[in-house]
């Protein structure tokens, strides 16, 4: 890729840099245990995408290393900092919680935007309430990304009066607006219209290229293939196999992958 | 039955008409009416609050203020809040080493329909947070709001056009619950109206006027309403031609 040797290194020492490490996470509900000891590295810049079947964990995994689910035990750290955990697996410092999610943006199925505030306003409710950005500066932030995202001229509009793609769009301006070091995915496309889902996805892998962070929990198993350079195979709350999404689409070796992977193209 | 005239006279502001008194009696059944809708919302969001989250026994004294108070009729309960309380209030005074306590109407007024109000408005308030999308609350959480912020930026907006239409009613019904006051002698429209009425034997005369007051009050209510309610449904879809 690089030509001079001194490039290449540099790349790979930042690409080195840790951005999410989960060790031995599990989370049970009530009786029911879901994740069963999952570890996963992300480095800076990574994008990995999460495969497995419906009811196999991967939502709860990714809403454990924002907290939306407390995990059972196991260790999550963030950018270096590891999350404070009691012995039950609840967070010690809600503060903390709080201020490491900021770091981490999220984007969910169902787009969750606010839906009494404008697009505009969705976007800039974080950096102006929760980081405390002057107002003025938001505004101008927010404008940029609407642009980004295609929506520049809908920044007045509610999201009930936008399809599908659109709010997922915004949802995901609204996610860079808190200039985030990491972004969770949990199947931003699957809620959509087929012929919706391209946009989305255009705008995601835009944000792959440019170098973003990323855990992608998606069904889209092409775009997997295409934006991801390390895939993750759960089947029911562990880890059955992990690599390059060459290697896991094209030579799987768990036979559980091959019948999913042959199930779901 | 009085002419239109005669009528007029006693309606009239200045002094041998009454109209001023019950324009009085109109300003305190305004302010108790205010104040205990306003007291009420308050104790309705920690009741609701306090039901939906709260530990088993908060749960449980909630659940038994609301049943009680909803049970019992309005003018017993303010008969038992004003006078326990008003007792209560003295004993304590007593207790401290000072004499009687003069209690203001107005505030034991407040006091008394606040504490009926609450019970109402924990109810109506529980059911529009519950009806607000879990999604809107995760996805505040998710970006590291700390809970006061989320409560006050999206649950209290996002559930306002759920609650909006009870608070309406319950306010109807504040307006209208201060008449039952004059019974511990509160100087509010009704006991003001039935005391120019039997001065003036002109019964028929002060009793349509009071109505009439109450009516205006409803109408610019409903006024005010719609407002807030165009207000709260900001961002929703309306639901003319959906069917
Ligand atoms: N809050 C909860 N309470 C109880 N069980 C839950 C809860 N959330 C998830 N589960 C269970 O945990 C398991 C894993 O759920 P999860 O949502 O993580 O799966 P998933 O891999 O994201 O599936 P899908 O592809 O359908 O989204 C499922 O069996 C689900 O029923
Ligand atoms: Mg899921």
């Amino acid at each position: 890729m690089h030509p001079s040797a001194a490039a290449t290194s540099a790349a790979t020492e930042d690409a080195r840099e840790e951005a999410i490490r989960v060790t031995d996470l599990h989370k049970s509900f009530g009786s029911v245990e879901v994740l069963k000891g999952v570890s996963l590295t992300a480095n800076k810049g990574d994008v990995v995408a999460i495969i497995g079947g419906s009811g196999s964990g991967k939502s709860t995994m990714l809403r454990c290393i924002n907290f939306l689910e407390t995990p059972s035990s196991g260790q999550i750290v963030i950018g270096g900092e590891e999350i404070a955990m009691r012995a039950d697996g609840t967070a010690a410092n809600r503060r903390q919680i709080e201020r490491i999610r900021t770091r981490l943006a999220m984007v969910f199925q169902q787009f969750n935007l606010w839906t009494h505030r404008t697009l505009l306003e969705n976007i800039i409710e974080v950096p102006v309430h929760v980081l405390k950005t002057p107002r003025a500066e938001a505004v101008t932030r927010a404008r940029e990304l609407l642009a980004r995202v295609g929506m520049a001229e809908k920044e007045d509009a509610f999201p009930a009066f936008l399809s599908g793609g659109q709010q997922q769009r915004a949802a995901i301006a609204r996610a860079l607006a808190v200039d985030p070091s990491a972004m969770l995915f949990d199947e931003p496309t699957s809620a959509l219209d087929p012929e919706l889902v391209g946009e989305v996805l255009t705008v995601i892998r835009d944000l792959a290229a440019e170098g973003r962070t990323m855990l992608l929990v998606t069904h889209e198993m092409k775009f997997a293939r295409e934006v991801a350079n390390h895939v993750v195979y759960l089947f029911k709350g562990r880890i059955e196999e992990q690599g390059p999404p060459a290697e896991v689409f094209e030579n799987p070796k768990s036979e559980r992958l091959k019948q999913f992977l042959s199930s779901v193209s | 039955m009085l002419g239109l005239g005669e009528s007029a006279q006693l309606l009239s502001l200045s002094s041998p008409g009454w109209g001023a008194n019950l324009l009085r009696g109109l300003a305190n059944s305004l302010q108790i009416a205010f104040g205990a809708f306003g007291l009420g919302l308050l104790i309705g969001l920690l009741g609701a609050y306090g039901k939906l989250y709260g530990g088993k026994v908060t749960r449980d004294l909630l659940a038994i203020y609301t049943t009680v108070i909803r049970a019992v009729p309005e003018l017993v309960l303010i008969l038992i809040l004003y006078y326990v309380g008003t007792d209560v209030i003295n004993r304590i005074a007593a207790m401290m080493g000072y004499g009687r306590v003069e209690i203001s109407g107005v505030v034991a007024g407040i006091w008394v329909l606040g504490i009926v109000q609450g019970a109402y408005s924990t109810e109506i308030l529980r059911g529009a947070i519950q009806s607000v999308p879990p999604g809107q609350l995760e996805a505040a959480r998710s970006f590291g709001m700390p809970p006061l912020m989320v409560m006050r930026r999206v649950t209290i907006p996002a559930m306002m056009s759920f609650a909006v239409p009870g608070l309406a009613n319950l306010w109807l019904i504040a307006t209208k619950d201060t008449a039952l006051l004059a019974v511990v002698g509160f100087n509010e429209l009704t006991l003001e109206t039935k005391q120019a009425a039997s001065s003036t034997r002109a019964y028929f005369t002060f009793f349509l006027a009071a109505g009439g007051l109450y009516l205006m009050v409803t109408l610019c209510s409903g006024v005010v309403f719609g407002w807030v309610e165009k207000w709260a449904r900001r961002g929703q879809p309306s639901l003319k031609g959906a069917r």
